[in-house]
């Protein structure tokens, strides 16, 4: 890619309305270079998985504070994987317990971050995962 | 994992259809890279059928949701018909990053197989699309999508390619934004083929809509007893000798969150359509097109195969002695292109 960005699709899947961690998020891609599609609140898997492929993304961040991850994640991987965008890096932010944050870098997300953390890290985070799919 | 298909590869499975590959050429052309001029190449003449439609105006006045309510209400119109988006946003010019959102305000198209949404950042270009904007539209067209809604960055003022790309180009308005002063100095009212006063149900929206009529009737040169027949467009079907003239754009208004004015946004859009082909102005609209397009790839061309002929530092060089106030910019720009012969 001659003059291609890293383009980030910022989801917010579920029920819970809040949107504010999100939001910094998609802000703090901008700053770190990339171009973030951010759809807002209550997005569907399938939403997701749609505007993930027609927006073409190298990777896709999910904030989720309703506790419904363990559903709402691998339903989005399915559907992914499905429409061959399986490589695709996932990544997960909200309130997300010490035990299920293994299980769903089982399932293959990239990283799960919690709050607090610096969006700083969460940049690097995908700038890396992104270089590492292209290679 | 992209660079794995083949242009020919892309072009077989777009034409089947396919929406990953459309989304891969998408990024392939917006990254104008060799691979998405090839697929265009290779697709083109399959082009030609699409109704490109440029939806402008200033920030907040309602562009996405009215984008939205119109390819809603044309899909279900033309239930055969696919219809793309192209949504322009603008890049930072201090991070090169963008956040493009105007999908939020898109939500009713999402599980609807024939509409296209994609988001594109200006990246660095001004007049409210980006460079490779026009490139996309022809990579819809290839596709067989039948209507492209482009929509712009917030315009103001000077921000007006869109007229050079659109068959028909709508102007949107909303009460309440001083915009009926701003519509005078703006030679944004001179490009719109429609105007649409959005959120219509706000204070103020017949202020605005008798201001955008004002500011009609002092920009199109027509005899005063014309007007009378031109109302809202509903004469607008006649045909005229004089190129462009005989077209009066309509002021309709419209509450896009409400879904109200949207039929009839869509009568015009079509009527407009139809005035053109009667009036043979689609060619000679595209005869213009194609004529801005070569211009801009001709001077792209001849400029990448100069520089390429330069040792690496010529321009800089050449920068700082302007700079210097030792040569002028155009004494510069001679020595550099007679070095080249």
């Amino acid at each position: 890619m001659s003059e291609g960005k890293i383009r980030v699709l910022v989801a917010k899947p579920g029920l819970d309305g809040h949107d504010r961690g999100a939001k910094v998020i998609a802000r703090a891609l901008r700053d770190a270079g990339m171009e973030v599609i951010y759809t807002g609140l209550r997005q569907t898997p399938e939403m997701i998985a749609e505007a993930a492929l027609q927006e073409d993304v190298d990777a896709v961040g999910l904030s989720i504070l309703s506790g419904a991850h363990m559903a709402l994640v691998p339903r989005v991987m399915e559907l992914l994987k499905k429409q061959g965008q399986g490589k695709i890096s996932l990544f997960v932010g909200g309130i997300i317990p010490e035990e299920d944050v293994a299980a769903l870098k089982d399932m293959g997300v990239a990283a799960v971050y919690g709050p607090g953390t610096s969006t700083q890290v969460v940049a690097e985070a995908i700038r890396a995962a992104v270089e590492a799919q292209a290679a | 994992m992209r660079s794995t298909l083949t242009p020919n590869d892309l072009a077989g499975s777009i034409l089947r259809g396919d929406r990953l590959a459309l989304a891969r050429a998408c990024t392939e052309v917006e990254n104008g890279t060799a691979a998405g001029e090839a697929v265009i190449s290779l697709l083109f003449r399959h082009s030609g059928q699409a109704h490109i439609v440029g939806v402008t105006g200033s920030p907040g006045t309602g562009k996405s949701s009215l984008v939205n309510r119109l390819a809603r209400a044309y899909r279900d119109r033309h239930p055969e018909h696919k219809v793309a988006i192209i949504a322009v946003d603008p890049t930072s010019p201090f991070s090169g990053g963008a956040v493009l959102g105007d999908r939020v305000r898109m939500r009713d198209l999402s599980g609807d197989e024939k509409v296209f949404i994609r988001s594109m950042a200006t990246r660095g270009a001004l007049g409210g699309l980006a460079r490779q904007t026009n490139a996309l539209t022809r990579l819809f067209d290839c596709a067989g999508y039948q209507l492209i809604l482009v929509e712009t960055v917030g315009a103001g003022q000077s921000e007006v390619d869109i007229v050079r790309l659109a068959h028909t180009t709508l102007v949107v308005e909303a009460p309440g934004l001083g915009d009926d002063i701003q519509a005078i100095k703006a030679g944004i009212l001179e490009i719109a083929d429609i105007l649409v006063v959005n959120k219509a149900d706000h204070p103020g929206a017949d202020a605005t809509e008798r201001s955008l009529r004002m500011m009609l009737e002092l920009s199109h040169h027509r005899p005063k007893s014309d007007y009378g027949h031109h109302r809202a467009g509903d004469s607008n079907q006649a045909p005229d000798e004089d190129e462009e003239v005989g077209w009066l754009p309509p002021v309709l208004r419209t509450i896009a969150t409400e879904n109200t004015g949207i039929t009839e946004l869509l009568d015009q859009v079509t009527v407009h359509r139809a005035w053109l082909e009667v009036n043979d102005l689609w060619q000679s609209r595209e005869r213009q097109r194609v004529r801005a397009e070569l211009q801009v790839l001709i001077r792209e061309m001849l400029f990448t195969a100069w520089q390429s002929g330069q040792p690496a530092d010529a321009l800089e060089e050449m920068i700082e002695r302007v700079l210097a106030r030792e040569v002028s910019p155009f004494e510069a720009v001679d020595r550099l292109i007679s070095n080249h012969q």
